[in-house]
């Protein structure tokens, strides 16, 4: 049997049957390519409309322009990311197939790494045509930001990998019962990561809590980016860190979380 | 100790477990209040096929799953192909496979698409040959290319079956391989069984509620009761032992808790 083996064990041939497995399921169900579209050119058009207005009655947004469609592309990265990653492992609850993976060769963590590029794959499907809507609908370029986009989307994304690692353990644990978090958690991180409005509009104290939020350094660099012209090479430090902690801390608790489930015999029973 | 001493010397649960295809060394498992698996220890040699008998809640599933390591023993030992049982877990998966009604394919991709992924999982050389040999062998060809979800329960198992098979494992582990199934498919599947354990020298357990299945194939039987071992022998000795002409018989002797009447009689 021949094996292309990373140090350490890890198979890539694993990585890449994981991801051929998700490939053929979204190329064998359009309603799942088109929810893909969907919600994203939704959000975009809505928004959009909402910016165009609010320019035109406010001098502050007319000069600002661009803050409040660049918000909504980059919270879609970070919650279509998240998305991404936790619906291709919901997948595998619906389809009651985790007892197969379990049982296969397949290591937690090519596990995890086919489903962060599944995440990848899922988004660009989304937020490509996302993206190029907003260029023609309302002249708004977010590849204009540059690098500095990278520095964001690298970091949105991150974060969106941990809480998909992290949720998708709390689902192997706990069941279908709790896959209601997989959709609502990343909306209560959406006011604290003053996605939409400065950190300073908040209370000071919850402020704190705030910048304990990687996504936030985000938010705040593209609009120091969009306003001020200034890329905060300090911010996207500060949240790359952050990112790199909380990324160890979900992949522990995700391999706990499979622990507590294999104890309680949870694999077997996959449902509610 | 001199090397006499150790030729002389009976064999240390570990040695056993290196010779032995499975070995369950006072295995227990306990959920909450209920000891599902209560201290069982058995050894299976390389090449043999086994039942797990027993009724409903009687810790067949949980014992295989704990073989397996979907479910981690609260004390006890396992050890798979002389590996240590999850701990060693990465060497030995490649090496085995199992099917169980507690688990299903992807039902949106097609028989071949679900092969193929199981195959690179496993790691398969040559494996559209491999894919061709499971269908020519589980005679799959007429729906290799249908979803897994538009197949009748026959078709799925047979599927379920290619799967189990597609890395020639050296242990399979079936839970209940044809429920579900009508009487010819399921004669189809263990004449299967039997020929793969034959040409491979494979070693097969699987749990049954089918007496005649069991019959048929296995040339030993264990029989469990409430997390516990209640006998564990050859079917015909079992059957002797119980003065039945059928599994069957001792089953319900089992379960309705004749197991000492019915040695007193046979005695």
């Amino acid at each position: 049997m021949s094996e292309l083996s990373l140090h350490r064990g890890i198979s890539l041939h694993r990585i890449g049957a994981m991801i051929l497995r998700y490939w053929y399921l979204l190329l064998s169900s359009w309603p799942r390519l088109l929810e893909l579209l969907y919600w994203p050119a939704l959000q975009v058009i809505t928004w959009g409309f909402l910016q165009l207005y609010i320019a035109e009655n406010a001098n502050f947004f007319a000069r600002a322009g661009g803050t409040l469609i660049g918000a909504v592309i980059l919270w879609d990265i970070l919650f279509r990311g998240q998305l991404g990653f936790s619906i291709s492992f919901l997948e595998e609850m619906w389809a009651r197939n985790i007892g197969n993976l379990m049982m296969s060769p397949l290591r937690p963590i090519e596990f995890l790494l086919s489903l962060m590029v599944m995440s990848l794959i899922r988004l660009a499907i989304g937020i490509i045509p996302m993206t190029l809507l907003a260029l023609v609908m309302f002249h708004f370029n977010v590849y204009a930001l540059g690098l500095p986009l990278i520095a964001f989307f690298c970091n949105l994304i991150f974060t969106s990998w941990s809480v998909g690692i992290f949720v998708s353990g709390l689902v192997l644990r706990n069941g279908l019962g709790a896959e209601s978090i997989v959709w609502t958690l990343m909306f209560a991180i959406l006011p604290l990561a003053c996605v939409y409005y400065p950190v300073s509009v908040l209370p000071v104290w919850l402020q704190y809590v705030a910048w304990a939020l990687p996504p936030t350094y985000v938010f705040e660099g593209m609009r120091a980016l969009l306003i001020e012209n200034t890329f905060r090479t300090d911010l996207m430090l500060g949240a790359l860190a952050m990112n790199a902690g909380l990324l160890v801390a979900s992949f522990w608790a995700f391999l706990a979380l499979l622990r507590s489930a294999k104890k309680h015999g949870s694999l077997l029973s996959s449902g509610e | 100790m001199t090397e006499n001493d150790k030729a002389s010397s009976p064999p240390t649960v570990a040695d056993r477990g290196a010779a032995a295809a499975i070995a369950v060394d006072h295995l227990v498992k306990v959920y909450k209040q209920t000891r599902a698996v209560d201290d069982i220890s058995f050894s299976l040699p390389r090449g043999s096929i086994t039942g797990l008998l027993g009724g409903n809640g009687a810790g067949k599933t949980t014992t295989i799953a704990m073989i397996m390591g979907l479910v981690l023993p609260t004390s006890g030992r396992v050890q798979v192909l002389g590996h240590r049982m999850p701990e060693e877990s990465a060497a030995v998966l490649g090496r085995m496979n199992f099917e169980s009604p507690y688990v299903d394919m992807p039902m949106r991709l097609t028989v071949r698409q679900n092969l193929t992924v199981f195959g690179k999982l496993y790691a398969v050389s040559n494996l559209s040959d491999r894919i061709a040999r499971l269908a020519d062998d589980l005679d799959l060809t007429d729906f290799i290319d249908r979803a897994n979800g538009k197949l009748s329960a026959g078709q799925k198992t047979r599927v379920a079956l290619a799967k189990a098979l597609i890395n020639q494992p050296e242990l399979l582990l079936l839970d209940e391989p044809t429920a579900s199934l009508d009487p010819d498919t399921a004669d189809w599947v263990r004449a299967h069984l039997e020929r793969y354990r034959r040409q491979h020298d494979a070693t097969i357990l699987l749990a049954s509620h089918n007496m005649l299945e069991v019959e048929r194939l296995c040339d030993r039987v264990i029989i469990m009761k409430r997390g516990r071992i209640e006998d564990d022998d050859t079917p015909d000795s079992i059957m002797a032992r119980y003065n039945r002409t059928t599994l069957e018989e001792v089953f319900l002797d089992v379960a309705r808790g004749r197991v000492n009447g019915a040695k007193e009689a046979a005695k």
